[in-house]
């Protein structure tokens, strides 16, 4: 089978016009709709797709691809994705869009029943190391040290350390794939849109329960321009989420 | 027809059933297991959806994924779940989305916990105890066959006006064994789910579907402004409040009428019934949709006569009185027979015919 290459302009799944643009200046999430909306159309899911948001920066990241969208609110994607599997017998791709806070925080017991229940669903998640909507308060994901309006003079011991949703994941045995990855070299677009390709063929499979991070930058809450937003995850957040493959099994 | 023997958290299943549902979510919580567990036993043997979820939120959230599909589902709980469902039931109520909730009341008030009977949770079912204001049609069941009934008629009423739709039962009427016809309800036919996601591929017209509750933020058709989704917000309430459903048994000139629904509603017609063997003249209010509350049945009596209503609600400070005072708007006294009436004074206790007789006798 060949595998259809977008070459140039935008994908034909990513219809920007749909809805206002939410986003600042240097945000990444436009770049993961784009990856999303290549990956659907090279699998050939668009017909049988659905995304499902909750509530952060990412709620609107499904408006403009071309696919059958549900939202539900803050911290429940992962519940919702294992609603519309069963209630539509097993037949669609459920996949999650979630922010760090939402998947890892509010939403921890939604992504751990997920993943011990071996639900054939993938779940995204976006970090970006803060609560982007609401102003920058610090996430689970936030570094050491890292300054937040929540954690004004940084992230210390005393709230707790930066926690590592897919190496937690890859435990667990219903969970079948469990990766990392980040959108600052085209190198690394490619190999996050590799890790995203997996978890959804995975699914189409019918394997088990998918999870990839993608380390996404925040320049309006880092306080930093985009260039420089990228050079940080570059230089210190991949330092503490290493880029990668942490599971990839194809029985669990 | 076929007749069986089941209690009514079984019922509860078979007319699920009865009723095209196709998903079940829920958790383990006592006194509703017996309707878990009818729906592990026999959903996935029938091809449809069953879910042991993590928590009471993930089980609620997973109804919101389900009814999103168009599919009919259902989920059950007693007290404390229900109140981690309250976020989830406000966020269905805003996406309007169709579902049917069953409570089955267990104790749980300050002073009288227990997994055994109450009627406690009147005010948060009728009134809801999730954020941003909604509004959700109740219904009570006396009876196992009432509650095979009315849970097809809430999955009827869910998708006439998309919204949740609860029912309100009791450990008592959950664990009550009777015989039970099953019979099919036949309901008036309902607009296809044009709007439910299923994949854009499975949609007759093939364009992507969007559920959300945020259908105003967004601005999107057809509610492209906050108040043109206000107004429709407003006038589906208002429909709902014509749902209204009572059994009324009148006697004219009745100075006395008692009100009471579910397990009290059984009791409290044994007693009317032996009063007007021996001849005192009380009228029996049961109201069946607990929301909207049957207030034309109170300001009725008032007008038949009614002075004194003696409301039957086997908790601590009383609930529905509050919905009977408001209805008689200070034209008639409003008495309370609860939880201290009971016959024990533990769990187990409940509140008996001739108890609800005495209190009668006391205020004829």
């Amino acid at each position: 089978m060949t595998q259809k290459v977008l070459v140039s302009g935008n994908p034909r799944l990513w219809n920007r016009s749909v809805g206002r643009y939410p986003y600042c200046p240097g945000c990444q999430h436009p770049l993961m709709e784009r990856l999303l909306a290549e990956v659907i159309d090279e699998l050939g899911i668009e017909d049988r797709a659905i995304g499902v948001t909750g509530v952060g920066c990412h709620a609107r990241l499904c408006m403009p691809l071309d696919i059958d969208v549900v939202q539900v609110i803050h911290g429940r994607a992962a519940d919702a994705a294992t609603g519309i599997k069963h209630a539509l017998d097993g037949k669609p791709i459920v996949f999650t869009i979630q922010g760090d806070g939402d998947c890892a925080s509010i939403g921890s017991e939604g992504f751990l029943g997920a993943s011990h229940r071996c639900e054939r669903i993938s779940i995204f998640m976006l970090n970006n190391t803060n609560y982007g909507t609401t102003g920058g308060q610090m996430g689970p994901t936030t570094l050491m040290g890292q300054k937040t309006t929540s954690t004004p003079e940084g992230r210390t011991e005393s709230h707790g350390y930066p926690l590592h949703v897919p190496e937690l994941v890859a435990t667990m045995r219903g969970v079948c794939y469990a990766a990392r990855g980040a959108l600052t070299t085209a190198a690394q677009y490619q190999q996050t849109k590799k890790f995203i390709r997996k978890a959804l063929k995975r699914q189409m499979d019918d394997v088990g329960m998918t999870f990839v991070e993608v380390l996404v930058a925040c320049p309006a809450n880092w306080r930093l321009k985009p260039v420089e937003s990228l050079k940080w995850i570059q230089e210190e957040v991949i330092k503490e989420f290493p880029l990668g493959e942490f599971k990839d099994v194809d029985r669990t | 027809m076929e007749r069986v023997f089941i209690q009514g958290n079984e019922a509860v299943g078979e007319a699920a059933l009865t009723a095209g549902c196709h998903a079940f979510f829920g958790y383990p919580i006592t006194p509703q297991n017996e309707t878990f567990e009818w729906f592990a036993q026999k959903f996935p043997k029938m091809g449809r959806a069953f879910v042991q979820a993590q928590s009471e939120v993930g089980a609620i959230n997973m109804v919101y994924g389900a009814a999103a599909t168009g599919k009919r589902v259902i989920t059950s709980t007693s007290g404390p779940g229900w109140g981690l469902m309250q976020e989830g039931i406000a966020n269905l109520c805003a996406a309007e989305l169709p579902c049917v909730i069953v409570l089955v009341q267990r104790g749980g008030t300050p002073g009288a916990p227990s997994v055994q009977h109450a009627q406690a949770d009147y005010l948060s079912a009728t009134r809801g105890g999730g954020g941003s204001g909604y509004r959700n049609i109740v219904l009570a069941p006396a009876s196992v066959q009432e509650t095979y009934d009315l849970v097809q008629l809430a999955f009827y009423l869910a998708d006439k006006y998309r919204n949740p739709v609860v029912i309100l039962s009791d450990a008592l009427i959950g664990h009550l064994m009777e015989p039970l016809e099953l019979r099919e309800l036949k309901f008036d036919s309902l607009p296809e789910k044009e709007w439910a996601v299923r994949g854009k591929g499975q949609q007759n017209d093939k364009i992507r579907r969007y559920v959300t509750f945020a259908a105003v933020v967004q601005g999107r058709e057809p509610y492209p402004t906050m108040m043109s989704f206000a107004k429709h917000w407003y006038d589906k309430v208002e429909k709902m409040k014509s749902e209204v459903r009572v059994e009324m048994t009148r006697m004219d000139d009745c100075k006395l009428w008692v009100v009471a629904y579910g397990y009290t509603a059984r009791v409290s017609k044994e007693a009317v019934n032996e009063a007007r063997a021996q001849g005192s003249k009380v009228g029996f209010i049961c109201p069946i949709t607990l929301w909207p509350f049957p207030e034309k049945a109170i300001s009725e009596a008032i007008e038949k006569g009614a002075e004194k209503f003696l409301v039957i609600e086997d908790n601590i400070d009383g609930q529905m009185i509050e919905d009977v005072r408001n209805a008689s708007q200070g034209k008639a006294e409003v008495h309370h027979l609860g939880l201290f009436a009971r016959h024990l004074p533990t769990p187990a206790g409940m509140i008996l015919p001739h108890t609800v007789f005495e209190e009668m006798k006391r205020l004829l």
